[in-house]
């Protein structure tokens, strides 16, 4: 996977060169977020279920030590094996294990967020296994040596010329055919074969129900079940915090996610494994990598109740005009913002700027994380830890410097629209970063604040 | 130490006083006048088309007519006929070749379409995904208004396996053009009785 090495800025400003792209990438996700607003007001009870959902995961996660312990007992009662991972290698290791026992040769993998974020894929390939990604975003990216951009929408960074030459050089079809029902055709073949022929699947989990011991997976094409149901090896993997407490609240949660995501009532596949079917092995692998660690940061923890529906990422005005791979990171989008950054601090330092702090992403989240205040929370930390260029914390500290004083402040604003009114080439210039790709506002005349004195006086 | 306890003494650690859960108050959630109608329009919003019988006469029709033209069918719906139990043994290359198989449904849900399936009602776990085109079979007294309604009338866990199916399989991977058909079943038709 050719994960780009540039911080978030330098990143999107390569991304943003292509400008009808930026444009057309904007609307599309917009788009996206439009279904979502038009799913969650079909339901009155709308705001009721996401404050449902956002106690039931406060519950969980202080309770969720004793729900990962009744939930490995009751899985292990069912037949199927628990693994624990404390990080990405033990999580690939565990994987590698059971594919040698096995002598596996063919195995498919339905998109799990997980295994991008352990980077599975890279290391089955050093060790000469190649594992397909079945879902067709996933597939079209995979076959391109890239990074899914989203994590729903693996390939929403693409247009169909892309899918089409990459079909043609990959499947063989029709050159220039862009046409999306004939692509998709040639991949349901294609994968239909490897879905066959496969000994090993591998899947992720939206949800594991401590009472039950077993985990639901959400698809809309259909290809975690191909791969589970055909294979004789299902390995589940899941960070602990997928966790809930019992089957019933799938209801509550269920109801949520594919509105969120793509605006759809319900995903198409909701499937709920509980016992390996005859003959077949289930395993499931729990992984922690710097989840304990963000469960303990209290600013932080709340990021843990995230479900991956990806409204965050839709409706964020940084994330649709600099696209998924200026993130980095498997997970983009303001949620991976507050998640990255405490897998590796030093490499995600970028992230929490990458972000207006509009405050949309929060009014979106099915399960009410402060998504926003933890972006802005993200900042001190990383500026207090040094792990912020020092262009952006004297900015910072500047700031803070003439925002914690009123007077200056005043002053401040008037010379500034002086100055602005009087030499705009001041800041329209490359030497303030602002100005890259922006035109700077016309100052007002007056501020705000002198703006309503006069008009209250009145 | 193993990397379970680890992982386990690190959330012991770590995770904040105990909050209860909320209650979920039924009295709080949507209501339909006509679930059935609610229903029909869900589903053809989502690909899936709806027909509304008497009884099974005309099914077991047309059923027996597809076997008798050489099509691959299985039928899994005792009031159909025969219901096929040699599938639980079949390989996925013989199952792909299955043109449609015909199953019924135990809980039909008005807010979003989808229809419970245990895994004894498909008799091969991968019978619903991989055939090319789904019957399923609901009586219409089954139909709940939400999801909420439905768990509290199946057991999830019951068998190894269930699923609720909401449609064709779909994808919009492409340019968010919608496209019915990715891996699983083309098509999705619900017989209401
Ligand atoms: S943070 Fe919220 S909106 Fe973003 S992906 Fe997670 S659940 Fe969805």
């Amino acid at each position: 996977m050719s994960t780009s090495k540039l911080s978030h800025a330098d990143a999107a400003e390569q991304f943003i060169k292509d400008e009808p792209r930026t444009n057309w990438h904007d609307e599309t996700l917009w788009f996206v977020r439009q279904k979502r607003d038009k799913a969650a007001h079909g339901l009155p009870e709308w705001e009721q279920l996401r404050e449902w959902a956002s106690q039931i995961k406060d519950h969980t996660l202080s309770n969720l030590d004793n729900y990962l312990l009744e939930f490995e007992r009751n899985a292990n009662t069912n037949g199927v094996t628990i693994h624990w991972a404390t990080d990405g290698a033990d999580h690939n290791r565990i994987i590698f294990d059971i594919i040698q026992k096995n002598n596996i040769q063919k195995i498919v993998k339905s998109k799990s967020m997980l295994t991008e974020e352990c980077g599975l894929n890279e290391f089955l390939h050093a060790k000469g296994i190649e594992t397909v990604d079945t879902d067709l975003g996933e597939r079209i990216v995979q076959l391109r040596h890239e990074a899914p951009s989203h994590i729903v929408l693996p390939a929403i960074h693409l247009k169909k010329q892309d899918v089409s030459d990459t079909f043609h050089e990959h499947l063989h079809t029709e050159k220039g055919n862009n046409d999306p029902q004939y692509l998709t055709e040639a991949a349901r073949q294609h994968l239909r074969e490897k879905f066959i022929e496969s000994e090993l699947a591998i899947t992720g989990v939206n949800f594991a129900i401590a009472e039950t011991g077993g985990f639901v997976v959400c698809t809309n094409e259909g290809n975690a079940d191909m791969g589970a149901h055909a294979a004789k090896i299902h390995i589940a993997c899941m960070g602990f915090e997928k966790m809930i407490p019992k089957a019933e609240h799938l209801s509550v949660f269920l109801r949520l996610l594919a509105r969120s995501a793509t605006g759809q009532p319900i995903t198409t596949y909701s499937s709920h494994f509980h016992k390996p079917r005859e003959g077949q092995e289930m395993h499931i692998v729990i992984v922690d990598n710097g989840r304990s660690r963000q469960l303990g940061r209290a600013d932080f923890r709340n990021s843990l109740k995230c479900i991956r529906c990806a409204a965050c990422f839709n409706t964020c005005p940084v994330y649709r005009r600099s696209g998924g791979h200026s993130y980095h990171t498997a997970v983009a989008g303001p949620i991976g913002s507050i998640l990255n950054p405490n897998i590796d601090m030093r490499a995600n330092a970028d992230l929490p700027f990458a972000s207006t702090l509009c405050g949309s992403c929060s009014n979106v989240c099915p399960v009410k994380i402060d998504i926003h205040d933890q972006l802005w929370k993200w900042r001190q930390v990383l500026v207090s830890e040094g792990f912020v260029d020092t262009t952006k914390k004297v900015g910072l500290k500047g700031m803070a410097f003439v925002l914690a004083r009123p007077g200056l402040y005043r002053f401040a604003g008037k010379a500034g629209r002086a100055m602005m009114r009087m030499f705009p080439w001041l800041l329209n210039n490359k030497l303030n970063p602002w100005y890259k790709q922006r035109e700077m506002p016309a100052p007002p005349k007056e501020s705000f604040r002198d703006w309503y004195i006069k008009n209250k006086q009145q | 130490m193993s990397a379970r306890e680890t992982i386990l003494k690190a959330i012991t650690a770590n995770k904040p006083t105990l909050v209860d859960l909320p209650a979920i108050d039924l009295a709080e959630v949507i209501q339909y006048n006509d679930l059935l109608q609610q229903y029909k329009t869900v589903l053809q919003s989502i690909g899936g088309g709806t027909v509304e019988l008497q009884d099974l006469t005309s099914l077991k029709e047309e059923l027996q007519t597809k076997k008798a033209n050489g099509n691959f069918v299985v039928n899994r719906i005792p009031a159909l006929g025969e219901v096929e139990e040699s599938i639980a043994h079949l390989t996925a290359t013989d199952l792909a070749a299955v043109e449609t198989a015909y199953l019924e449904g135990t809980i039909a849900v008005a807010e979003n379409g989808a229809i419970w399936l245990y895994e004894s009602q498909m008799g091969n776990r991968l019978l619903p995904f991989i055939c090319q085109h789904l019957v399923i079979v609901i009586e219409k007294k089954n139909i709940v208004p939400t999801m909420h309604h439905a768990y509290q009338q199946i057991e999830s866990d019951k068998e190894g396996f269930g699923v609720f199916i909401a449609g064709p399989s779909k994808t919009a991977d492409i340019e968010q053009s919608l496209v019915i058909g990715a891996h699983g079943a083309r098509s999705l038709i619900v017989y209401i009785i």
